[in-house]
């Protein structure tokens, strides 16, 4: 079985994840690209804590789904939040940051 | 020659110079208090109106009274040893240089003290008749003291430096009596360009005291000359060709000369005392103060010579055309200070020569202006010499006393300018013919056109204005010019019999033995009596037997060259003031278009560059992820080619 090949996945999925989030209109779909993204980064460095043969990855791999748990939070409350006050959950809709 | 200037002054110059004790300590006192008058009359204001005027006075004549005390102190010293110095304070202590205030006093600068006092004091007097009417009389007298003290200064100083002040202070004296009556632009104008020119020439005097200080490491009169024959030749000849344009602008002698005649169009008595009697002989003071350094180049002293002759025969040629009876006598002042720098220049022979002609001319030529002051009093202020003519009856005392000075100046034996401009061109033709031929040509035209001004002032028919009543001066303007015309007829012979002028300078400026000449020296003055008396006849014929006429006519080329004076203006102008001009219009157009126009550029490049970048900032949030992930590529591809 070769590790390598779980370092091809998560490039796959990374990039799958990175499009999702830079194409998609919907704030949802984008944090669940965003989701898809980190998913990617676990198993890279889960792959790389077997080919190094210590498991420094697998620790890592713990802090990031512990960040990835209160992201999901508080960006879901800042969605709901937007959608209470402008009625559209797309990420086009808040733009009056611009100069 | 040098090897002996030289010798005489490395053993510590022809004079031993002593402590000022006794009644010499109060040599501060001469210019402290004509200062003090200055001071209270420019401070204290309007409310010295009433006083001012006189107290000016008193204060210059207890200035010259001083004076006289300290002569008589001083003749009574051996020759060797009168000269005397008071160091006062130290002035700038800068590590191993180091300027003292200091006054010499010594026979140079006590004939000096002598002249300016006396004739200063003759002026203020003429100046409370003169002046009497005119309401800025207490700023016009503060300025005289001013003038008295600056100029004593200069010649009491004992180093360059403090010649420079005083140098300063005659200029300053001078553009403020000048442009006195400022409301007439021209004035203004004319005071300027005194001062504008006087600074060209100050550019001379401090090169020469920067010179000083890096070859002597001092200004001081001792230290400088007895370095002065250790230092090269090349450094002396600068030095000498610098204090020689120091010389000129202040004397009026070309090229610094265009300054003299627009000056008229101050007061007369500021006319008489500062560009007749003092300030413009302050150049010839330099020069002779200067003689070791002169003496030891003759680079230098050929363009003394060179200076003196050239002005001499310009300022002589230019008076015989002027119809102002004011600017006619600044242009023969010219030309007289040409014979005193020629003198100057012609070393230990001429110099004592050159300071006799100077007391003489300081005497007759005052008393001059001093007389045309007096005639413009009696006819409204008229300067014109062909709105003048049979003034002797109206105004005999002026009559006498200008022609006394006449006389004077034009060296009819045994009056004070035959002896000192005589001897003045036997020292000219013992050093190099055609200057001795120069000279006496300038003795001739003297001759000419001060008759010309004479008979065309005082004799032959009236051409007066319709409400012309010529009357003579009050007493406080006629005394004046008594004492000035008695000085004029015994001055000259005073001096010179007995070479007793000449033994009086001799441990200041050295001496030389009496030139054998081809020709027994009685032949050589019949010469020039016969030439200044063709000069007169030439006069009489034409302005005396002819008659002249009011309306000045055209004239050949040389006679309207000679009004404008050889276009001298319009030399200065279009080879010094059109270059400079031109020079400050490109200099402010680069300034505006090149300098402002780059900074003014660059702001506006960075503000075009960021109205650009703002675009960047879209709002759309898809759009910073995209930045975000291209950095990130960005970053990790970096990253990655290092590794590799």
């Amino acid at each position: 079985m070769n590790p390598e090949n779980y370092l091809y996945l998560a490039t796959i999925l990374f990039a799958i994840g990175s499009v999702g989030v830079l194409v998609r209109r919907n704030a949802i779909v984008v944090f669940m690209c965003i989701e898809l993204m980190l998913n990617a980064s676990n198993l890279a460095f889960v792959s790389f804590a077997r080919l190094n043969g210590n498991i420094d990855g697998q620790v890592v791999a713990f802090f990031v789904m512990v960040v990835a748990a209160a992201e999901v939070v508080i960006g879901l409350a800042i969605i709901v939040t937007i959608f209470r006050t402008r009625r559209s959950a797309s990420v086009d809709d808040p733009n009056l940051l611009k100069l | 020659m040098i090897a002996a200037a030289a010798v005489r002054w490395s053993e510590g110059g022809g004079q031993t110079i002593a402590e000022a004790t006794g009644v010499f300590s109060l040599t501060w006192l001469l210019i402290a208090l004509p200062l003090f008058g200055a001071a209270v009359l420019l401070l204290g204001g309007r409310r010295t109106n009433a006083f001012g005027p006189v107290l000016a006075t008193l204060l210059v004549g207890s200035s010259f009274v001083l004076g006289l005390v300290l002569f008589v102190q001083m003749l009574g010293q051996t020759a060797d040893e009168r000269a005397f110095d008071q160091s006062l304070f130290t002035w700038a202590p800068i590590g191993d240089f180091s300027v003292d205030v200091g006054f010499q006093l010594d026979p140079l600068s006590m004939a000096f003290v002598l002249l300016v006092t006396f004739v200063g004091g003759l002026v203020h007097v003429y100046s409370l008749g003169y002046m009497a009417d005119d309401p800025e009389k207490r700023r016009f007298f503060a300025y005289l003291n001013l003038f008295v003290a600056s100029m004593l200064l200069l010649v009491l100083a004992s180093s360059y430096v403090l010649v420079y002040v005083g140098w300063e202070g005659v200029g300053l004296a001078s553009y403020l009596l000048i442009g006195f009556w400022n409301a007439k632009p021209e004035y203004a104008t004319a005071a300027k360009k005194a001062f504008v020119m006087n600074r060209v020439g100050d550019i001379g005097m401090s090169l020469a005291i920067m010179l000083m200080v890096t070859t002597f490491g001092t200004t001081a009169f001792s230290g400088v000359f007895a370095g002065a024959s250790e230092a090269s030749s090349g450094v002396l000849l600068a030095l000498g060709l610098l204090l020689l344009l120091a010389a000129t602008g202040k004397s009026a002698q070309m090229p610094l000369q265009a300054w003299l005649g627009d000056a008229m169009a101050g007061p007369t008595p500021v006319s008489a005392l500062i560009h007749a009697a003092t300030m413009v002989t302050a150049g010839v003071y330099l020069i002779v103060r200067s003689n070791p350094i002169f003496d030891l180049s003759d680079g230098a002293r050929m363009a003394v010579v060179l200076v003196g002759v050239l002005t001499l025969l310009f300022g002589a040629f230019v008076g015989t055309a002027k119809d102002d009876i004011k600017k006619a006598l600044a242009a023969s002042t010219m030309s007289q200070i040409g014979y005193m720098v020629l003198a100057a220049g012609l070393g230990p022979a001429g110099y004592a020569f050159a300071i006799l002609h100077l007391m003489t001319h300081g005497f007759f030529k005052a008393g001059l202006f001093l007389g045309a002051g007096s005639v413009m009093h009696g006819m409204d202020d008229e300067v014109n010499m062909r709105r003048y003519g049979a003034l002797r009856k109206a105004m005999p005392i002026t009559f006498i006393t200008f022609g006394a000075g006449y006389l004077a100046i034009i060296g009819i034996p045994p009056f004070a300018g035959f002896f000192s401009k005589d001897k003045i061109i036997e020292a000219a033709l013992a050093d190099n013919i055609w200057v001795g031929l120069a000279a006496i040509l300038g003795a001739g035209i003297t001759a000419f056109y001060m008759s010309r001004v004479m008979f065309m002032t005082f004799f032959g028919e009236k051409r007066w204005a319709k409400d012309a009543h010529p009357h003579e001066s009050p007493g406080s303007m006629t005394i004046p010019m008594v004492l000035l015309a008695i000085g004029s007829v015994v001055l000259g012979a005073a001096l010179v019999i007995g070479g007793r002028f000449v033994s009086w300078l001799e441990p200041v400026v050295g001496s030389e033995e009496e030139h054998e000449f081809a020709i027994p020296i009685l032949a050589i003055t019949a010469i020039i009596v016969t030439v200044s008396l063709i000069g007169v006849a030439l006069a009489y014929a034409m302005y005396l037997r002819s008659p002249v006429p009011v309306e000045a006519p055209t004239g050949s080329v040389l006679t309207r060259a000679a009004r404008q004076d050889f276009y001298q203006d319009a030399f200065n102008e279009s080879l010094f003031m059109r270059p400079g001009q031109y020079l400050t219009r490109f200099l402010v157009f680069f300034d505006n278009k090149i300098v402002d126009g780059f900074v003014n550029g660059s702001a506006a490049m960075i503000g075009g560059g960021s109205s650009r970048l703002r675009r960047w900032q879209t709002g759309f949030v898809r759009s910073y992820a995209l930045s975000m992930l291209a950095g990130a590529v960005l970053v990790v591809g970096a990253l990655v080619l290092v590794r590799l």
